[in-house]
């Protein structure tokens, strides 16, 4: 696409909001749109319509990704980017390539100046006053950011409607999930309300969206983002990473906020490779794919399991070489991975208690401290958020240890080496993202166990560490479904540089991209008077 | 199904601070008993040998200079607080005196 | 009866053996915290030295502070004990308001020192081998101030919170049980925290202010009837706060103990509470299933390798150590066991290695230090060391007496005053007019006064009772308002009389 892009096109804002942002930062460049004009374009885009994850789900069928719009700060940051190139010089020069972009944020990740909730009661209103690692990055690269999006409650959940303060919608049918529980970053970049946008993956919280919403997703390897400044559900587990309408664009922004931080212990000291170079490549001859032979596909959807088979076949045709591997203990991995998330989250979310910061509640006719915590956290955390604490309460409690956390950190390490003897004879590994296609609105709520076979695929790259990046494979019953690529860790430009040779070879087959396939939206006005359950539009 | 009783759920409760109905222990005991049943599996996946993993990228010695720097002033610190007095954070009484 | 009710101590120790077990916390004296960049200090207006860390906030991470392992390894070093080739930290999980996270970030199977020991001496020189079990790092939480209640925190309405202190770095120093004390349990634990408090200042990894809470001692104390080797119940008597309450504690704890006992009751394992005023514990929390800690590895932090390179520059680096340092010092000072004994005791041996160091004798330093120092320092109820009287002040007053200018009578005086602040010792002495009279004119004049006065005096004199002279000397002395070197009065005595 980018070949046949012209820069000195004339545009609507229509037209602006849908190129990528690659193509953006080529015309800010190039002096033929302001970074104001696309600023304005996204927030007009996201006034018409996204609505508000807070008003009214029945009578609100905006996309609801935006839990904050940062309007005054974006267009400031937008109109300093426009005053630097206007006035030239060694200022200008030393803009960074994606100065004036705009970004969104998942709402998890802290930022002066605009309200971190994490989709949670608990700390409704609550002003940071520092900002994220990758915040400073986006603000020193000069992206202006377009605000915060929605997820599920401290990012548990593969559906963002674990919210506490309303759902977001697919874009491509307003009553289906757009994945989670970053789904207000995947739903924005689907529905053109931002170019790209930062998400965080603990079991697929990008990735999985990304498959939902025909979107590309990337969990980067553990340690190759600095996790500064990101609530934390599992420490051990969680990264962010870019979510994007190309690879191309991912591996940009995950440019701009990766390396290292002193301030996370976890961070890789390693120099990052050259992303956006690697994800130039357009050629799979050779490369070796691997597809787990042993992995149970019980539950997957069989159109999604016709069409993986199909693009492995493509891929085949276009010179990679398939290997079948095994992968035995790939089965335990979900296992071990809802023993030991909910573990480090429950110690991680033991800090809001209403003392120092967040929403006090203090019970009828008042109370001791402990009383006073007990009901702030009974009041400020949402069901799933609280089936998670007490499980991972009980899997770390004295006589279960052993039995629980001991046991899966070891499933753990049996993981990791079931990728290891898989990277000695493949370059990468090729899964379907997700079992199934987005599902709809309250499919799932009921049923937890149904929720967490979702990250079925997604959970082995959190657990050992390794990149994994969502691309979009093509559609099925008219719903994006997503390929997951996992390569080894450290070797994040493996995944683009594969990655942006499958997304060529499969956009080329389908003759477009599957991100341009998305239905269009109902604008504001017309959103009051559609149907308000049922049915697609 | 695994056995998580009702009083179980109540202890793990007031272990993580959280109160609860008598509707929620009951609903999330049965739930809980559902959920241990599917990964109560990971017990018998790696044999005693196995060493466990905790980080996924092994780091060692990742240090910081002892240099005082980056902190917040009192304002700061306080401007998010339910409650304040004299600098300081202010709490209902403690019940449970160590 | 009540569990507050004690038996003689004699008697308890007829019928019982205690074993103690000492958790020692030290507050390091690094300039910043042990996972966040604050500045480590004491007195500061509240909630000022903390970062978002400090405050628990949302999406903060910690890194260890490298010259917090430095000092661990030291402290290994001194103790003694292993140096953890690899070693990790662990959450703890509790709420409480003062723990900013919820958790503390500890070390729980993996510490960094392990397996040393310690001997320590008692006041008679007898030697006690205790050891080391571990020592592990972990952060301090924050204080808590109660509201109404006086002050406590029973009946107390509200409490303040200031995280100043939360992320001081702790090191907790844990013994194995001690067993075979007998009746001198309260002095050895006495002597326990006072040899790991003067260590850590010794090797400088902290201020070592009891009374600040660097050195904070739980002191674990059970009972077990005479004859048998299985352990009773222990107690936990929580933060003794200086060397001479952990052994009151102890006493206490074991007399209560015995009672309760003794009168076939059984010790429940708990905290107690030492209150100083009426020098008894109170019960604190019972063990519940509340203390289910939920240890776990603290996936922000990555393991602590320490190369046994690193382990052995510290080992050459490290200060002098207490019990070395005596060693030498009573060599170069030629006392003997019982002399030198009496001055660590009386805690003054650092003194009088700085008086020699700046010049006097060992001698000469020991008799004032245990003399007059000691006995103002007594009278004003402070510690030798906050008189106000340096080493040097005691080497000017030898120069003084060498001198003859003052001779130890006015020594002594010029000590109160330099104790009251009025300066160094020469200029007391100028500003006072203290200086012996040593003009032999104005003495014989005195001499021959006092001679004329006293005529059935000198006839002893001359009769052969030279001891009679002392009463010829008394006069002169009081007619020069004490200013007089008695040794020369009494020359001058001899010679005006014509004998001796």
């Amino acid at each position: 696409m980018t070949e046949s892009f012209d820069v000195n096109a004339e545009l609507t804002a229509d037209q602006l909001v849908r190129l990528t942002a690659l193509q953006m930062a080529e015309r800010l460049a190039a002096g033929t749109t302001t970074s104001v004009e696309l600023v304005q374009a996204h927030l007009d885009r996201i006034a018409e319509y996204d609505g508000d994850p807070r008003s009214d789900a029945a009578s609100d069928r905006g996309v609801r990704a935006y839990l904050h719009v940062n309007t005054d700060e974006a267009l400031a940051v937008a109109a300093e980017v426009d005053a630097i190139r206007a006035a030239g010089g060694a200022e200008a020069e030393a803009l960074h390539p994606l100065a004036g972009v705009p970004v969104a944020v998942k709402d998890n990740i802290v930022t002066v100046g605009q309200p971190t909730t994490a989709a949670s009661t608990m700390l409704d209103g609550w002003m940071s006053p520092y900002d994220a690692h990758v915040i400073e990055r986006i603000r020193a690269a000069k992206l202006p950011i377009l605000g915060k999006t929605n997820m599920d409650e401290f990012a548990m959940g593969g559906s963002t409607e674990h919210s506490a303060f309303g759902i977001t919608r697919n874009p491509w049918d307003l009553d289906r999930v757009p994945g989670g529980s970053g789904g207000g970053s995947a739903a924005a970049v689907a529905a053109f309300l931002a170019p790209f946008a930062l998400g965080s993956d603990t079991g697929g919280s990008i990735r999985e969206p990304a498959a939902f919403t025909g979107t590309v997703g990337m969990k980067p390897t553990y340690g190759a983002v600095s996790r500064y400044g990101v609530i934390a559900m599992a420490s051990s587990l969680d990264q962010v990473g870019p979510a994007a309408r190309t690879v191309t664009d991912a591996a940009a922004l995950q440019q701009v906020i990766g390396g290292h931080d002193r301030r996370d212990s976890t961070s890789l000291p390693d120099e990052q490779a050259d992303f956006v170079a690697a994800a130039a490549n357009r050629d799979l001859t050779g490369v070796k794919v691997g597809v787990i032979a042993d992995q149970s596909t019980e539950g997957f959807d069989a159109g999604v399991k016709a069409a993986f088979d199909a693009d492995v076949q493509a891929l085949r045709g276009a010179g990679a070489e398939i290997v079948e591997v095994s992968c035995p203990h790939f089965d335990a991995a979900l296992a071990a991975y809802y023993l030991i998330m909910p573990s480090e989250a429950s110690s991680n979310l033991a800090r809001y208690d209403g003392v120092r910061y967040g929403n006090r509640v203090v019970p009828e006719g008042g109370g001791t401290i402990e009383q006073v915590m007990a009901a702030t956290r009974e009041a400020g955390f949402g069901p799933e958020v609280k089936r998670r604490i007490i499980l991972g309460t009980y899997a770390l409690s004295a006589g279960y240890y052993d039995a629980y956390y001991g046991s899966a950190q070891k499933v753990r390490t049996l993981v990791q080496e079931d990728f290891a003897a898989a990277f000695e004879k493949v370059d990468v590994l090729l899964t379907p993202t997700a079992p199934t296609p987005a599902f709809e609105l309250g499919a799932q709520t009921t049923d937890p166990m149904a929720m967490y076979l979702n990250d079925i695929a997604t959970i082995p790259a959190n657990l050992a560490g390794v990149p994994g990046l969502s691309v979009p494979g093509g559609t099925v019953d008219g719903l994006p479904y997503g390929l997951q690529l996992v390569a080894p860790a450290r070797e994040d430009a493996r995944l683009y540089s594969v990655g942006a040779a499958v997304e060529a070879l499969l956009d080329e087959r389908r003759g477009t991209p599957v991100w341009a396939q998305a239905p269009d939206l109902v604008k504001g006005a017309e959103r009051a008077a559609a149907p308000t359950a049922g049915g697609q539009q | 199904m695994a056995e998580i009783t009702r009083d179980q759920v109540a202890h793990l409760a007031r272990l993580a601070h959280i109160r609860m109905s008598e509707q929620e222990l009951d609903t999330l005991s049965g739930e809980l008993g559902l959920i241990l049943d599917s990964i109560s599996q990971v017990q018998e996946v790696a044999g005693e040998d196995v060493v466990p993993t905790s980080h996924p990228i092994p780091l060692t010695n990742v240090f910081r200079e002892d240099e005082p720097r980056d902190t917040l002033t009192q304002e700061q610190a306080l401007d998010q607080a339910p409650d304040s007095e004299d600098g300081q954070f202010k709490v209902p009484a403690i019940l449970d005196g160590e | 009866m009540s569990s507050n009710d004690v038996m003689d101590f004699g008697q308890a120790m007829e019928q019982f053996d205690p074993v103690l077990g000492f958790e020692v916390h030290v507050e390091l004296n690094t300039r910043s915290k042990i996972f966040s960049s604050a500045p480590n200090a004491f007195g500061d207006e509240p909630n000022t030295n903390v970062t978002a860390l400090d405050l628990g906030l949302p999406g903060t991470l910690p890194v260890v502070n490298k010259e917090v392992v430095e000092y661990a390894i030291r402290l290994g070093v001194a103790l003694n004990a292993q140096v953890a080739e690899s070693c990790r930290f662990a959450r703890k999980n509790y709420f409480y308001p003062d723990t900013p996270k919820n958790f503390q970030t500890s070390q729980y199977d993996e510490p960094i020192v392990f397996d040393g020991h310690l001997d320590v001496e008692l006041e008679d020189g007898e030697v006690f081998r205790i050891e080391i079990e571990r020592a592990h790092l972990e952060d301090d939480a924050g204080k808590l101030t109660h509201q109404g209640g006086s002050g406590r925190i029973q009946g107390a309405s509200a409490s303040l919170v200031d995280y100043n202190r939360a992320g001081v770095p702790l090191i907790e120093i844990v013994t194995r049980p001690i067993v075979g004390a007998g009746d001198r349990a309260p002095e050895l634990a006495r002597a326990y925290v006072t040899a790991i408090r003067d260590i850590v200042k010794a090797i400088d990894i902290s201020d070592a202010k009891m009374e600040q809470g660097n050195v904070r001692c739980d002191a674990n104390v059970s009972l077990m009837p005479k004859g048998s080797d299985t352990f009773g119940t222990r107690t936990e008597t929580k933060n003794v706060n200086s060397t001479r309450a952990v052994q009151h504690a102890v006493q206490h704890e074991i007399q209560r103990q015995a009672a309760l006992l003794a009168a076939g009751g059984t010790v429940t394992q708990e905290t107690r509470h030492w209150h100083e005023d009426t020098r008894t514990t109170t019960s604190g929390r019972p063990k519940s299933d509340a203390d289910d800690y939920r240890y776990f590895p603290e996936p922000d932090l990555v393991p602590v390798v320490v190369d046994r390179e690193w382990v052995e520059r510290v080992r050459a680096e490290l200060p002098e150590l207490p019990a070395v340092r005596r060693k030498r010092l009573k060599a170069e000072w030629g006392f003997s066991d019982e002399e030198f004994r009496d001055v660590v005791n009386a805690g003054v041996d650092g003194e009088i290695a700085a008086t020699v160091e700046a010049g006097a004798t060992p001698a000469a330093a020991r008799k004032w230090w245990m003399g007059e120092i000691a006995r103002l320092a007594n009278a004003r109820e402070v510690e030798v060391s906050a008189l106000g009287v340096e080493p040097a002040h005691v080497v000017q007053v030898e120069e003084l007496i060498a001198a003859k200018t003052i001779n130890d009578k006015i020594a002594k005086q010029v000590l109160g005053h330099v104790a009251d602040g009025e300066g160094t010792p020469k200029q007391i002495v100028e500003a006072r007019s203290l200086a012996v009279v040593s003009d032999d004119g104005a003495l014989t004049e005195a001499v021959d006064a006092a001679i004329a006065d006293n005529p059935d005096v000198v006839e002893k004199i001359k009769g052969g009772k030279m001891q009679a002279i002392g009463a010829l000397i008394g006069p002169v002395m009081k007619a020069t308002r004490g200013q007089a070197d008695a040794g020369r009065v009494r020359e001058i005595v001899m010679e005006r009389l014509g004998v001796g």
